[in-house]
């Protein structure tokens, strides 16, 4: 069974975000950019079912600039086997990128695509969803265990107040949440070794898909700063600031 | 101008969270219809039929949108939703689910999580975790939208009389099936609605320590929640977790209890109205955002709080 992946290079988590000056977006000249941690997830689910011998193939595919071809060989070390990168230096909305998945799913006709559940950047939370959609597959979102039954695969999911399982007859999208698994580091001889693994590189135009963005970002801001307020001495004088001064209790 | 709420419902009840995605859709002007999608939901239907603005409520009664399967939902909703200027659903665990596949089948792009209505086709959301507000601009012919219901008001939930319309429909993908479902039972409000919020961190140590927090919690008919840290060490299951990758809360008062304030954590609670910080570490960062700050040893100051109330 053939897994295809999807991951995104972003800002690194770990990097505080700056907003231009210019309110045009935000500021990523100079800033560490790294896969996106929902991804990384997705990677180490593929890698673990083909430890299980229930995956034989992972193929792992991104979008964007070249640069973007590390985040693709970081994904090879970690236990993919071939990668794709759709290169381009346009900006690729949710949609766009689900149409071009959806082209690549047709070529390599997968059983299982797993995708993060949202991006760090963009916080959308849509492309999965967008791609079942494109190619009438079922779909298991923010997915916190992955099964696979026969040609079916059973997904539990987290939802607001708890879990729900769903049994989605393969192929399938499935999105993964925080606590589906913890990603692995790569190893040195494993960074050696994907760099000899396949990567291909392909564009939109070779996809036959033309991007068009609906969206336009008018601006963007810091979102409003709250002020410190003051520090209360005791207990006694919280209640009676809660009491008598914010009267919320 | 005619707008598609699509309402959040369970058991039969309507969620408070559809009277806040009526506040947004009042925002963005024109009639605004509800559609109630579901099984057994005729008591969610009248109950939207009263919410105050709403001018027609249409209702889906069909086992195959029993467990609000996406695959089903989205047919639906994509098919009926092609006669509106827009669609929009509360950006909890199910319109997250189903409303990306509405848009991608209308061809249209979808607008996640917005925290405020600038015009018909503008709009305010939050992206890089809150870090920056992006204003957006659509210019689909159909806008499909997902709401923060914290950052909008509700409508009242009576007054209203509209007229209830069934929807004879069964869309069945029928390529996906429930299995089994674990929710949480708690007598406590829900998180995301609560107005008061007690909320514990790493500094709890452990899950037993959060029994310290039922108690102050139940007295102020508060909820109980979570940072990311206690949910990842284990003290607490993680439908607790407050933050950017947990649920967005915004109550009257929200105590933060041994919780330092990552990022992370304030993305989720900073649209709170009063916050309380109570942490042994005055350099914490929650105090930067706390409207009131108590420096002290928490399993001093828990037990105290709990008496004095």
């Amino acid at each position: 069974m053939k897994v295809l992946v999807a991951v995104k290079r972003v800002i690194d988590y770990n990097v505080k975000v700056r907003v231009k000056p210019d309110n045009t977006g935000v500021d990523l000249t100079n800033v560490k950019m790294a896969m996106n941690p929902f991804c990384e997830i997705a990677v180490e689910e593929a890698v673990r079912l083909k430890e299980k011998g229930v995956v034989s193939e992972i193929v792992v595919v991104s979008i964007g600039p070249k640069v973007a071809q590390e985040q693709v060989r970081t994904s090879l070390a970690l236990g993919a086997d071939r990668g794709i990168l759709i290169e381009t230096d346009e900006e690729v909305q949710a949609l766009d990128v689900a149409k071009l998945l959806k082209a690549v799913v047709e070529k390599e006709q997968p059983n299982l695509v797993i995708l993060g559940k949202q991006s760090i950047d963009s916080d959308n939370n849509q492309t999965g969803q967008m791609l079942a959609a494109l190619t009438g597959m079922p779909q298991g979102t923010f997915a916190s265990e992955v099964a696979v039954d026969g040609d079916k695969v059973n997904v539990t999911r987290e939802i607001d107040g708890g879990l729900v399982t769903v049994a989605l007859n393969m192929p399938a999208v499935v999105t993964t949440d925080l606590r589906l698994n913890e990603p692995r580091y790569a190893s040195l001889p494993n960074i050696m070794k994907a760099k000899k693994k396949p990567l291909e590189m392909t564009s939109p135009a070779d996809l036959s898909v033309e991007l068009k963005p609906s969206l336009t970002t008018l601006k963007v801001e810091e979102p409003a700063t709250r002020q410190a307020g003051i520090k209360v001495a005791d207990v006694a004088e919280l209640i009676d600031k809660l009491k008598n001064e914010a009267k919320v209790i | 101008m005619s707008i598609l709420v699509i309402a959040d419902h369970e058991n039969g009840s309507l969620k408070a969270a559809t009277l806040n995605v009526v506040s947004a859709a009042k925002a963005i002007g024109g009639d605004v219809e509800v559609l109630v999608v579901g099984e057994n939901c005729g008591s969610a239907a009248e109950a939207a039929a009263k919410v105050e603005g709403v001018s027609k409520v249409l209702v889906a009664d069909n086992a195959a949108y029993g467990h609000q399967l996406a695959e089903n939902l989205s047919l639906l909703v994509a098919d009926l939703g092609k006669g509106y200027s827009h669609i929009v659903a509360s950006a909890g665990t199910t319109g997250k689910d189903f409303l990306p596949r509405v848009a991608a089948l209308l061809d249209v792009a979808q607008i996640s999580d917005i925290v405020a209505v600038e015009s018909a086709d503008t709009f305010k959301r939050p992206i890089y975790a809150g870090n920056a507000i992006a204003t957006v601009q659509s210019s689909d012919s159909i806008k499909v939208i997902t709401v923060r219901t914290t950052a909008f008001d509700p409508v009242a939930a009576e007054g209203g009389s509209a007229a209830v319309e069934t929807v004879d429909s069964a869309q069945d993908a029928g390529n996906s099936a429930f299995v089994s479902a674990e929710i949480a039972k708690s007598d406590r409000p829900e998180l995301t609605s609560a107005t008061i919020v007690v909320s514990g961190g790493r500094g709890m140590q452990n899950g037993e320590n959060f029994k310290m927090l039922e108690g102050i919690a139940d007295k102020l008919g508060a909820a109980m929640g979570a940072s990311r840290a206690a949910v990842d060490a284990g003290f607490v299951p993680n439908d607790m977790q407050v933050g950017q990758t947990g649920k967005i809360v915004a109550p009257n008062l929200y105590i933060a209890v041994g919780i330092s304030g990552a990022i992370q954590h304030l993305a989720g609670m900073s649209g709170s109205k009063v916050i309380v910080a109570i942490n042994k570490d005055e350099e914490a960062p929650i105090f930067q955002v706390a409207d009131y700050g108590l420096v002290a040893d928490l399993f001093e100051a828990v037990p105290e709080l709990d008496a004095a109330l």
